[in-house]
């Protein structure tokens, strides 16, 4: 009975303060199902916090964080997290299998379906055949491809994304990119995607939110209507994507200076 | 075919011992190593080495147990309790720097010679190294998978099975191993000061027979014993916690 145009998920007029410092100020935006947003913001706006209160990892002080038209009342495993630092996010004394395993453990998957479903998972990541390798055997951009399967796992509705590939070199981070838009396509997961790339919220996004800080709120709203399936050649290439750069550029270098309202 | 170079030195050193404690003979305080092998030798066949060595390794042992198991449990809570933690801070810090050989005279009084005294005294030792290493391993979890755990909805339980107790595991193991060194030491330390059984007992009741091979063939026997003990621990170690005690960077 879920109504299919309401958002998944609705940020209402939230403030988020620790102590007397206020990170995130009345910040409202609403994620539509299936829909890819990124953000973006110059350091101190708040992006990685408001993915943690997304996540239910934070309550906000005031106001509301709507998922599927009800409160947020802490994590659900409907909502995964793919947290940037993955070397320390999985477990080093379990196998890439076991790694995906506890999700399905978390979720009380019956044992004799999971080796079927973790070879799935990790076939799906192209990871076949690394199951009974621990994640320091392999290399980050490998490490955070099995994050992402143990985020699968849990079937997630939304896919919370903090930085995913921010640390992997620029090769690794483009076919994570292109890997990551097919398996949104074929899953259908809504995606916060938050980054400090501005090509790469532009290349990724069907939106693109540009928080201002102190304390964090919406500085600039940007449709991308780039065509789909997007190139990492061709489409960086078009007039739209140059022009769309230019403009969070211009935004970003203007927050940074504080010459917001 | 290098690694007899290794040899050399300790081998020249028996040598000149040897050269030495003859010429000195007849020593109360020295003998030569031959005279030293034939002691512990004779010391192994009539079943007095071992028989204190049962009694030593019992009384180790059994604090270890006592004193590992006390300390792990409080670590444990302390580490995952910060109200209870904070309260227990300034007792544990005013109890922890008491050297356990000073508590001799107390147990003594208390418990009278024999295995309770000994057993008393090692846990008393035992129990620090565990308390306050496995509370550090506990509250220095990767933060990280905590909230892994917390995203995946874990329950308590599932919590601590699946993430606390591996995560933490490896450096216990590691405080379990310094503990282990302790109470052989403090063992025969309470041997050699007041009770009057085991390895220490041994190498005092020789040492005042004016027999020093004996002396010195319990002395070695002791290192073989803690080199054994800690040759044990290490090779389970690396069995249990191979792979997780190198990433996490348990020494």
């Amino acid at each position: 009975m879920t109504d299919e145009a309401a958002p998944l998920i609705a940020f209402r007029e939230v403030d988020l303060a620790f102590g007397a410092h206020l990170v995130l100020g009345r910040l409202s935006f609403e994620i539509r199902r299936g829909e890819i947003v990124c953000v973006v913001g110059p350091s101190g706006s708040g992006k990685t916090t408001a993915l943690r209160v997304a996540a239910g990892l934070i309550e906000p002080t005031r106001g509301i964080v709507a998922f599927d038209g009800a409160p947020m009342k802490g994590p659900r495993r409907d909502v995964a997290v793919i947290f940037q630092d993955y070397a320390k996010a999985l477990l080093p004394w379990r196998t890439a299998a076991g790694n995906v395993s506890l999700a399905l453990e978390a979720a009380g998957a019956p044992r004799r379906q999971r080796p079927a479903r973790i070879a799935a998972l990790l076939k799906k990541v192209g990871l076949p055949n690394h199951g009974h390798k621990f994640p320091t055997q392999m290399s980050g951009g490998m490490q955070q491809r099995l994050q992402i399967a143990r985020c699968l796992a849990q079937e997630p509705a939304a896919l919370l994304m903090d930085e995913p590939f921010g640390s992997l070199d620029a090769m690794t981070r483009q076919g994570l990119q292109d890997e990551m838009l097919a398996i949104a396509k074929a899953s259908g997961a809504t995606i916060l995607f938050v980054t400090h790339d501005l090509e790469e919220a532009i290349y990724l996004g069907d939106r693109v939110i540009g928080l201002a800080p102190h304390p964090g709120r919406i500085g600039i709203e940007l449709e991308i209507a780039l065509p789909r399936p997007r190139d990492q050649i061709a489409t960086r290439e078009s007039g739209e994507f140059l022009r769309l750069r230019r403009e969070l550029y211009d935004f970003i270098r203007g927050a940074e200076k504080g010459a917001l309202p | 075919m290098k690694s007899w170079r290794g040899l050399a030195l300790p081998a020249a050193l028996l040598v000149l011992a040897e050269i030495g404690g003859r010429a000195a003979a007849p020593s109360d305080t020295v003998a030569p190593p031959s005279a030293v092998a034939a002691a512990l030798v004779a010391g192994l066949a009539d079943g007095s080495l071992l028989a204190a060595t049962r009694d030593t390794l019992a009384s180790a042992f059994g604090g270890l147990a006592i004193g590992a198991a006390i300390g792990l449990t409080l670590g444990v809570l302390f580490g995952s309790v910060k109200s209870l933690d904070r309260l227990m801070e300034l007792g544990v810090e005013l109890m922890r720097p008491i050297p356990s050989v000073a508590v001799i005279p107390v147990a003594l009084v208390a418990l009278g010679f024999g295995y309770r005294l000994e057993i008393a005294i090692v846990s008393f030792a035992c129990l620090w190294p565990l308390l306050v290493l496995s509370r550090a391993a506990v509250v220095g979890v990767e933060p990280r998978l905590i909230e892994v755990a917390r995203v995946l909805r874990l329950g308590p339980f599932a919590r601590v099975v699946k993430i606390i107790a591996p995560a933490a595991l490896p450096r216990i193991f590691v405080a379990f191993r310094l503990a282990a060194g302790i109470s052989l030491v403090v063992a025969v330390t309470v041997e050699i000061a007041v009770n009057p059984m085991g390895l220490g007992n041994g190498i005092m009741t020789a040492g005042q027979a004016l027999r020093p091979d004996v002396m010195l063939a319990y002395l070695l026997w002791i290192g073989i014993v803690g080199f054994a003990l800690n040759a044990g621990l290490v090779f389970a170690q690396n069995r249990l916690f191979g792979h997780a005690a190198r990433v996490a960077g348990a020494p």
